[in-house]
């Protein structure tokens, strides 16, 4: 029996690190691992490793917390996890005209502490352009494939250090500080702002920035700065804006679809190495798309955690949900640890403030845009409340004018 | 039998007061919705932001005393400008419309409305304006009552002068500055009207908002002195006036000494001595009152030959002691701005950096017509309405038309004091006209033809043109039975039931048009409404409506965007060091500062001409003459506006001999002449080597020519003098989309000890050549 099982982990956690929290120190001569296959992706600026474990129990007990146990010997794991911030910059500051090269840094053997009795390692590079790496016999290059392996027999903890340096010119978008607000409002509509401060995170731009090879020669100037941005929104989004502290900007498109909304949008400059913007996106959802009722009386909202632009890392990510007011014990639930507390908001004339689920998490990658929910108690009639208290401040002032018309306050008879 | 009559009399007419008084309060609603909305018109076709310059300034003052609350606002040294010399906010800024903007801000977040200060900013601007045209029409109905009041109400919700400076985002100082003048003038009508000394309290305490908000308080400061002594001279002097003045002056000054901007000046400077001087010819004359009251004519006639003689005396020592004073201060005691109404010629003379701004240059006949319009050909109608009959109320409008005419010729800006004028005046003219015709219909309608054929036989040669004479002449008896009703109080309620019966109907009946001529009065009356109405709303939506940052441009392609300003300024925010320093043309001072949060070197507030010079120097310079200036500055950056690859007209190079003749002014070096040949500015081939070797030239042409291959400017449509060069002193940081604005960064200075070396080499090589000059013939390194 196999069970695959595909564990996301996505920090700057080492290899090592991620192994131990697979298979946590059980008697580890037991265990072993048959057959490894890593594949490593580096066409982005965000590090994915594929790892392919055939692991075997050798001794009798059970083996393992966290896996399902296994009773019969052999197991396949699927491990993808994602590496941020680990493609180093070299050279580290770069001109308009050159390209950017990176350096990989890993270990040509899958750090494990157990046995391995064959492994392999694939290293896929965006382009051809390799300007050198490790070889650690048996080494192949081919295209921009580099196969490391096959291994066999290696101990455990062994360990090979391997440097590739090549060129890498796919937009190092980083998101240094992402703030997403989800407002519900139960007249209809979910209002969401996301601020965010981005930068390029690749190489620093040096010396001259010149627009007229810009505009002129785009395929080798500045191929290493970035324009677009794609925002993937959910279906039926509607007012949509883009802007900054300063006002509108007006270099942005959006495609509505059945499925998925895409937003376009440009800075207000084209993004070189180490150079920073900011900027505000905000659009409505219909609420029915993502409030439900649930059987116990309360209400969930069930939205995306994750950052909406595709191919960025978000090293802080804040989502707080603004409930309605007068909602109760709100509970969030969400697939992966995150850091929780609440918060309180006054929006348009509020009395008593609004509940905010602040939920926080850092180093942020595209696979953590899964739902979460977030569940209060929430009693319709406080919808009507700001209805009613307008109503009756007008009322009140009618009638102290009227009041006022029908007194003679003069001293004079 | 008259009992019972006058009461179902009394109730119908109170019954259509009520009417009235609700119709008109909902036209009055009606028009502040209108004010509100066709400023709008940026909003929509734009967005909403804060729009040109000056109000960039007033927002990031705004945005720190909402901060930073109104202690710190006072205490603000700013050291984000005038580089190295910062420059005091709170002593030197009028505080009236971002104290208006941040308690509007307050209030609205105190009730838990978030809305972001820039929102407020950009809506205070339509709020005021409708609070403007009720201002209006109080001031006008203190005039010539409801009807006038809500038509001048009208024309001023709309006025494209006013429009141009109070549309959504046009945050400026104007936008609550012109409902404070016309509230103190409709405060002061009140109080003259009434004698009333709680209005005249009330009237103080909106000339002390007007003396926050604008410069503009000179005006009322002089019109109402004015006033005061044209009813004393022509013999209008009653306790009614000494009221409305005497408080006024006195309160007013006490409390616009309190504006750190203005201070003493409120009683230093000759803007304000008109109006002490009529306060103490109004103590006199009102002395002379009371001394006539209570003497004998005979007695009289000695004390005012004593007093005369006696006053004459005074008066001289205190008329030379006032010479001596305003002569001994160095601008005789105006201030360069105040001279420049005076003489419209004293800015371009003597001040450049007055000059240089388009909207201190004398307007031109079709910015009246484009400014006012129709009001302009309505204005002679309703001055002769006001004379018919003249009362206190209507010889101040009258002289506030005439003064504003004149102020508004000097300066294009101060066609904006013309404006609500020219409404008031329309309004009458406008209300009047349709009085008459109107009535002359009503008259006619039931065929009763009394006095119809007597008309008939006056006016009926007379065509649309003459109608509006007519119906000016038509007024006077109307007018004298609505006018003294109003009031005195007292005779209010006796007058109507006396009068109507008796004499104004036969007056009406007399003074009535022919029923097809009133027609056709009407219908064109509608009709020039009707093109003012259209004019005001083209103008709102196409000729004002433009942010100024972002300029849009409409080709067979569709829209085209140049958001190029902002795309500079936010470069300049995200990365550079907090620091850095930036140097520019004054223009863009305001901008730099509130946009992209870095410090400038001069800014729009103009305050030193010295540092300004300095820049238009540096500007004028060549590069190493330049990159000295600006390194002395700590200057890190340079911003220059360039409009020569998209065309865009108002770029530094059309601003450039500003630039020289300021920089000219105060650094003799720079000399106009050089920039120009044969008295030409040009920056073709035929422009002169200093042109070409200015900064300004290299910052704005570099590089330029690899963008179409022959550097072809198409603001100035020629191609550049001076296509290839290199820059040694400066590197190109950032280049927007457009090219509008380019950066450049000073580079770091050469290597010091290298280039002393190479100096003191050279000094050595040239020294020892010259010394041994007789033997080696040539230095081979030289």
């Amino acid at each position: 029996m196999e069970t695959p099982i595909r564990l996301r982990a996505a920090a700057p956690i080492s290899i090592f690190a991620a192994l131990l929290l697979i298979l946590p120190s059980c008697s580890a001569q037991d265990i072993q691992v048959v057959n490894a296959e890593r594949r490593i992706d580096l066409t982005s600026h965000i590090v994915k490793v594929f790892l392919t474990l055939k692991v075997e129990n050798a001794g009798a007990s059970p083996a393992s917390e966290i896996l399902a146990c296994f009773s019969t010997n052999t197991v396949t794991l699927e491990v993808l996890y994602m590496l941020t911030h680990s493609l180093e910059p070299f050279p580290v500051e770069i001109s308009q005209s050159e390209p950017q090269l990176v350096y990989y840094r890993d270990s040509a053997l899958i750090l494990s502490p157990y046995h391995i009795k064959q492994q392999i390692t694939f290293v896929k590079t965006p382009t051809t352009k390799v300007e050198s790496f490790t070889v650690v016999d048996p080494t192949h290059r081919a295209g921009t494939e580099l196969k490391y392996g096959p291994y066999n027999d290696r101990p455990p903890y062994s360990y090979s250090p391997m440097i590739v340096h090549f060129e890498n010119n796919s937009p190092f978008a980083v998101v240094e500080e992402l703030v997403r607000e989800v407002e519900i409002s139960h007249w209809g509509s979910l209002q969401i702002t996301e601020q965010y401060k981005l930068a390029h995170a690749g190489a620093r731009h040096k010396g001259v920035f010149s627009r007229v090879e810009y505009q002129s020669r785009p395929s080798y100037s500045g191929v290493s700065s970035f324009r677009h941005l794609l925002a993937r929104l959910p279906p039926r989004v509607h007012s949509v804006y883009y802007r900054d502290e300063i006002g509108n900007i007006s270099s942005s498109r959006l495609r509505l679809g059945t499925l998925k909304s895409e937003l376009e949008i440009e800075p207000r400059y084209p993004l070189f190495g180490g150079w920073k913007a900011t900027f505000v996106i905000g659009y409505g959802l219909p609420l029915e798309d993502f409030l439900f009722e649930s059987p116990d009386g309360r209400r969930y909202l069930n939205f995306s955690y994750g950052c909406p632009l595709v191919e960025t890392v978000v090293d802080k990510l804040t989502i707080k949900v603004v409930l309605p007011e007068g909602s109760k014990g709100p509970s969030a639930v969400v697939p992966f640890p995150v850091n929780q507390y609440l918060e309180k908001k006054y929006s348009y004339l509020d009395v008593v403030g609004r509940t905010v689920v602040v939920l926080e998490k850092k180093n942020v990658v595209p696979e953590h845009n899964i739902p979460f929910q977030v569940y209060y108690h929430f009693n319709p009639i406080f919808m009507l409340a700001e209805p009613l208290m307008l109503t009756s401040v007008f009322f009140l002032l009618f009638v102290t004018w009227v009041a006022y018309l029908h007194m003679d306050l003069s001293l004079r008879k | 039998m008259a009992a019972p009559e006058a009461s179902t009399a009394a109730a119908a007419t109170s019954l259509r007061h009520a009417f009235g008084g609700v119709l008109s309060f909902f036209i009055l609603l009606l028009i502040g919705v209108l004010a509100f909305s066709i400023r709008l018109f940026s909003v929509i076709k734009y967005e909403s932001v804060i729009h040109e310059f000056d109000p960039y300034f007033n927002y990031r003052v705004t945005q720190f005393l909402t901060k930073k609350g109104i202690y710190d606002f006072w205490n603000w040294f700013d050291d984000r400008t005038w580089y190295p010399l910062g420059r005091v906010i709170g002593g030197t800024v009028y505080p009236g419309l971002t104290l208006t903007a941040g308690t509007l801000w307050w209030f609205l977040n105190s009730l838990n409305i978030p809305l972001s200060v820039e929102t407020v900013c950009v809506f205070t601007a339509p709020i005021f304006s409708a609070f403007a045209s009720w201002a209006t029409y109080l001031l006008t109905k203190e005039v010539k009552g409801a009807g006038a009041g809500l038509t001048a109400a009208a024309l001023l919700a709309m006025v494209p002068s006013y429009i141009s400076r109070s549309v959504a985002g046009s945050y400026d100082n104007e936008a609550v500055a012109i409902f404070a003048l016309i509230f103190t003038f409709f405060l002061y009508i009140k109080t003259l009207n009434t004698g009333s000394l709680f209005y005249a309290t009330l009237n103080a305490i909106t000339y002390f908002y007007m003396v926050c908000s604008w410069g503009g308080y000179t005006f009322i400061i002089n019109l109402i002195p004015m006033h005061a002594l044209l009813c004393i001279v022509t013999g209008r002097y009653s306790s009614r006036l000494y009221i409305a003045y005497a408080p006024l002056v006195v309160l007013g000054t006490l409390l616009a000494a309190l504006v750190p901007v203005v201070g003493f000046n409120a009683v230093m400077t000759s803007e304000h001595f008109a109006s002490f001087l009529v306060f103490i010819i109004i103590h006199v004359v009102a002395l002379v009152y009371y001394i006539k009251g209570i003497l004998s004519p005979k007695m009289f006639k000695v004390a005012v030959t004593l007093v005369l003689s006696a006053g004459l005396i005074v008066c001289f020592a205190v008329v030379a002691i006032l010479i001596a004073l305003v002569a001994s201060s160095p601008t005789k005691g105006w201030s360069g701005r105040s001279l420049s109404l005076l003489d419209p010629t004293y800015a371009s003379k003597y001040i450049p950096i007055i000059a240089s701004v388009s909207e201190h240059q004398p307007p031109t006949w079709p910015s009246y017509f484009m400014d006012i319009n129709v009001l302009a050909f309505l204005v002679p109608a309703g001055i002769i309405a006001c004379f018919l009959p003249l009362s206190d109320a209507s010889s101040f409008v009258v002289l506030y038309i005439v003064t504003s005419v004149y102020f508004s010729g000097v300066m294009v800006r101060l066609m904006l004091v013309l404006a609500p004028a020219a409404c008031i005046m329309s309004g009458i003219a406008l209300s009047e006209a349709f009085d008459t015709l109107t009535r002359s219909i009503k008259f006619q309608l039931p065929g009763i033809s009394g006095g119809n054929s007597e008309a008939n036989a006056g006016d009926a040669s007379s065509a649309s043109a003459g109608a509006q004479n007519d119906v000016i002449k038509a007024d006077k008896t109307e007018e004298t039975a609505k006018e003294r009703p109003s009031r005195k109080s007292k005779k209010k309620e006796k007058e109507p039931v006396e009068r109507p019966p008796r004499n104004p109907r036969n007056a009406k009946k007399l003074l009535v048009l022919p029923f097809e001529a009133s027609i056709v009065g009407i219908f064109l009356l509608v009709l020039l409404g009707a093109f003012y109405v259209v004019h005001c709303v083209w103008a709102a939506a196409e000729a004002y409506s433009a942010p100024s940052i972002v300029l849009t441009s409409h080709s067979h392609d569709g829209l085209h965007v140049f958001d190029d300003f902002r795309e500079a300024y936010a470069w300049l925010r995200h990365n550079t060091e907090v620091d850095d320093k930036v140097a520019s043309w004054w223009d863009y001072g305001y901008q730099t500062t509130a946009m992209a949060n870095r410090t400038v070197i001069v800014d729009n507030n103009t305050w030193n001409n010295t540092h300004i010079a300095t820049v238009g120097t540096a500007m004028s310079s060549p590069e190493k003459a330049a990159w000295e200036i600006f390194s002395s500055l700590d200057v890190k950056y340079v911003l220059v506006v360039f409009g020569g690859l998209v065309g865009y007209p108002s770029d530094d190079i059309n601003k450039f001999l500003w630039m020289v003749r300021i920089g000219g002014g105060v650094f003799p070096h720079i000399k106009e002449p050089d920039y120009l040949r044969d008295g030409q500015y040009r920056i073709d081939s035929e422009a002169t080597p200093t042109m070409l070797n200015c900064l300004m030239y290299k910052l704005s042409y570099y590089r330029f020519v690899e963008t179409d291959g022959k550097a072809f400017d198409r603001v100035r449509r020629t191609e550049i003098g001076k296509k290839h060069f290199k820059l040694t002193h400066f590197e190109e940081v950032f280049t927007t989309h457009h090219w509008m604005v380019r950066l450049y960064k000073l580079k770091p200075p050469k290597n010091r000890l290298r280039g002393k070396t190479k100096k003191s080499k050279a000094k050595t090589s040239s020294a020892s050549s010259s010394k041994r000059s007789g033997k080696i013939t040539r230095n081979p390194w030289q």
